[in-house]
């Protein structure tokens, strides 16, 4: 059988998955990095604390970050899911997370995850994408350079008035 | 106007390459359909009724007439030779294909122009005043606060996917709105507080099948703020917006949901933590955008409201003209002119290739090269001088764009319906065209006065029926187009959602019932220069509703 790492973009590479994702009903693998929902978080805080491993939580897009504000320090990695492509909530939330709250480590993009928003999702705030299944990663990547003037300010400060 | 630097222009190529792929991927099989559809929207490609519809930028409606003769050509070459003027100031092209379409903006690009969110889910083309810059009422020229919005919305990473459409109008002459701002989801108004010039911000307004004026959130804003305001306007929506049902998407819904109160509480808070962001305007940049807006070269004349005067009281189709499509400058010795698209026979705002050849020329030789479009789907030349007003008259008579009908019952909005639109009840272009041809004898427009007359093929109101003082609405009775009639509407700062009166009427009996509205207005009015909406709002609708439905005539007219 091939392997069955899964393949992600971090900061616009691709690399194997180094997480995984546990559903809510699973029982916790004893070590390794993993994602588990909210709501496991919120129920289960003190044995995922105390697991070695890192751990992801993830957010769905209705979710105000600012309700999470103070756990965030336990979080090494936060997905923000896009049940649609279309549905243009998840951007808000990741930049709440980046430029309201200062979270500065992994915030992914996870669901429908799609060439076309993954230059719009890199300047809310994500570094990481989990392209949607059966889209190709490679072509993915071709996203980030689709566009390169910007004109407002996102998380980057880098508009064009700025360099005017 | 505004020019592109190298950032504009890099922009526009960017995003012309980056569709050429999209449009290669869904050719190939790599997009689905229903993953193409909200990127070419965000494009401005629509699939109409008989084939694609494209709609292109005209940014506040301000067009060179460089740009004038791109659209001819693109006209000429991709489509069949005609453009329409659509209510947000744009030009829709009704039958290019899609393999052309990257290569149509390609072209536009050369000349500075886009077709970047015109559609879809986003914030639209930011509209103004068509007499932005040389209105005499005007507190100062809104275009460069349209231009920074404009830049700032544009490809903005967090707002492309909006719960629904977002349309934003800057008014700078108080009650005198000419951009229908309470119609908006943002409607800005420049205003002066204390010496200090600002914003009023108002949210919440819209047409549509709910009509809804907008509620006034922030009475003054500071100028350095617009942005991050915007931008806490815009959060919030994004965030809260209703995603369940399409109904009820619009930010007016929001609004209406959580009560002004609330929302202006939401908007605040949000607004708080980001308004000493970097989106602060400098007043370099205010002023770096208004140097792109500085007038033209003036002569400078003396006055000319004389001769203005002295032209319009004459009695021949000049005078009527200048009395009727001329108004009056900020600038000595110029006036504004209005070319009508409602030209009988034509649907109103379309003009030809041609027509656009020789517009362009005529912006030339008489206004700077500069055109504008206004929302109610004509084009303005904005500076002409006053002297040279009888020989642009004699140009604009043999091009058939003299007719001298602005603000009168034969200069209507009405949209594409069952024609071209696949969400159309009713045709409205026939309808259009029966009324045109019903009341063409002009002494009589001119003694009706000022009238907005408004049609919509259907309830999503392209046509802006409700804020027409008499409004048309196409529906589908049974499987027969009828057509309900509404008074009272109007897009101005006086705002008002027309009333229906009574049943509807089917196509056969709509003019004959607007003849009848009209009838009872002269009637009842007080004096010749009472206008129908004053009147319709001094007697009320029960004269109106009983000529309408209950065979009363208030007058005979074979007396009178
Ligand atoms: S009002 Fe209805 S019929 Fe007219 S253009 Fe809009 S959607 Fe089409």
């Amino acid at each position: 059988m091939a392997t069955c790492f899964m393949q992600i973009i971090r900061n616009r590479k691709i690399v194997d998955d180094d997480f995984v994702t546990v559903p809510n009903d699973a029982a916790l693998p004893e070590s390794g990095n993993i994602f588990v929902s909210l709501e496991r978080w919120r129920s289960e805080r003190d044995r995922l604390s105390a697991r070695s491993g890192k751990l992801g939580v993830i957010l769905q897009n209705t979710v105000d970050p600012r309700e999470i504000a103070d756990d965030l320090a336990t979080f090494d990695a936060i997905a923000v899911h896009f049940p649609i492509y279309r549905d243009g909530r998840a951007f808000s939330v990741a930049r709440i997370l980046r430029q309201r709250l200062g979270y500065e480590r992994e915030i992914r993009a996870v669901g429908n995850v799609l060439r076309d928003q993954i230059l719009f999702m890199e300047r809310c705030g994500f570094d990481a994408y989990q392209v949607a299944d059966g889209k190709s990663i490679e072509s993915a990547l071709g996203g980030f350079e689709d566009l390169t003037v910007t004109y407002q300010d996102a998380i980057d400060a880098r508009s064009v008035p700025r360099q005017r | 106007m505004y020019t592109y630097d190298e950032y504009d222009q890099k922009l526009v190529r960017e995003r012309a390459a980056q569709f050429r792929g999209q449009v290669e991927r869904r050719l190939s099989g790599e997009l689905t359909e229903n993953e193409f559809k909200p990127l070419r929207l965000q494009n401005g490609l629509y699939l109409q009724l008989h084939a694609y519809m494209l709609r292109i930028a005209i940014p506040y409606g301000v067009l060179s007439s460089t740009q004038m003769r791109k659209l001819a050509e693109v006209s000429r070459t991709y489509d069949r030779g005609y453009g329409h003027f659509t209510t947000r100031q744009n030009l829709q092209l009704n039958w290019p294909k899609l393999e052309d379409v990257p290569k149509i903006l390609d072209e536009l690009a050369e000349v500075e122009m886009h077709a970047i969110q015109t559609s879809g889910n986003c914030i639209r083309n930011i509209t103004t005043d068509p007499l932005a810059g040389v209105a005499r009422d005007e507190l100062e020229d809104p275009r460069p606060f349209c231009e920074i919005t404009r830049q700032w919305s544009t490809f903005h990473p967090e707002f492309a996917f909006l719960p629904r459409k977002f349309k934003i109008a800057f008014n700078a002459s108080g009650d005198n709105d000419r951009a229908a701002m309470k119609y908006h989801d943002i409607g800005v108004k420049i205003v002066d507080r204390d010496g200090e010039r600002g914003f009023e911000i108002w949210v919440g307004g819209g047409m549509g099948r709910t009509p809804v004026i907008s509620k006034l959130i922030r009475e003054f804003l500071p100028r350095e703020h617009l942005i991050s305001y915007l931008e806490a306007v815009l959060r919030v929506y994004n965030q809260l917006g209703r995603r369940d049902n399409i109904y009820k998407a619009r930010i007016k819904i929001l609004v209406n949901e959580t009560g002004p109160d609330e929302f202006r509480r939401l908007v605040e808070a949000e607004w708080e933590d980001t308004k000493e962001s970097s989106l602060r305007l400098d007043e370099a940049e205010i002023e770096r955008m208004r140097g792109f807006f500085s007038a033209p070269d003036y002569e400078s004349l003396p006055s000319s409201d004389e001769l203005l005067g002295q032209i319009r009281s004459g009695d021949g189709a000049l005078a009527r003209w200048a009395r009727n499509n001329v108004v009056v400058h900020k600038q000595p010795g110029y006036s504004a002119v209005t070319l009508s698209l409602k030209e009988p026979g034509t649907p109103p705002g379309d003009l030809s290739d041609s027509q656009m050849d020789t517009v362009a020329d005529l912006a030339d030789t008489y206004s700077f090269g500069e055109i504008s479009v206004t929302h109610i789907q004509n084009l303005v030349f904005p500076h002409v001088k006053t002297s040279e007003l009888e020989s642009l008259h004699a140009d604009l008579v043999a091009l058939g764009l003299a007719t001298p009908n602005i603000g009168r019952i034969n200069d209507m909005i009405c949209c594409p319906g069952l024609d071209f639109c696949n969400l159309a009840n009713a045709r409205s272009i026939p309808i259009a065209q029966e009324i045109t041809e019903r009341f063409e004898d002009i002494d009589y427009q001119d003694d009706l006065g000022e009238l907005a007359l408004k049609i919509s093929g259907c309830i999503n109101a392209c046509g802006h029926h409700h804020v027409g003082h008499i409004g048309i609405l196409g529906i589908d009775k049974r499987g027969v187009e009828h057509y309900q009639l509404m008074l009272g509407g109007s897009a101005g700062d006086d705002a008002s959602i027309g009333k229906i009166l009574g049943r509807s009427f089917p196509a056969e009996e709509i003019v004959e019932a607007v003849e009848r509205v009209l009838k009872t207005y002269v009637d009842l009015r007080e004096s010749p220069e009472e206008a129908f909406l004053q009147t319709f709002r001094r007697v009320g609708e029960d004269p109106f509703r009983d000529t309408l439905y209950g065979d009363v005539l208030y007058a005979d007219h074979s007396k009178s």
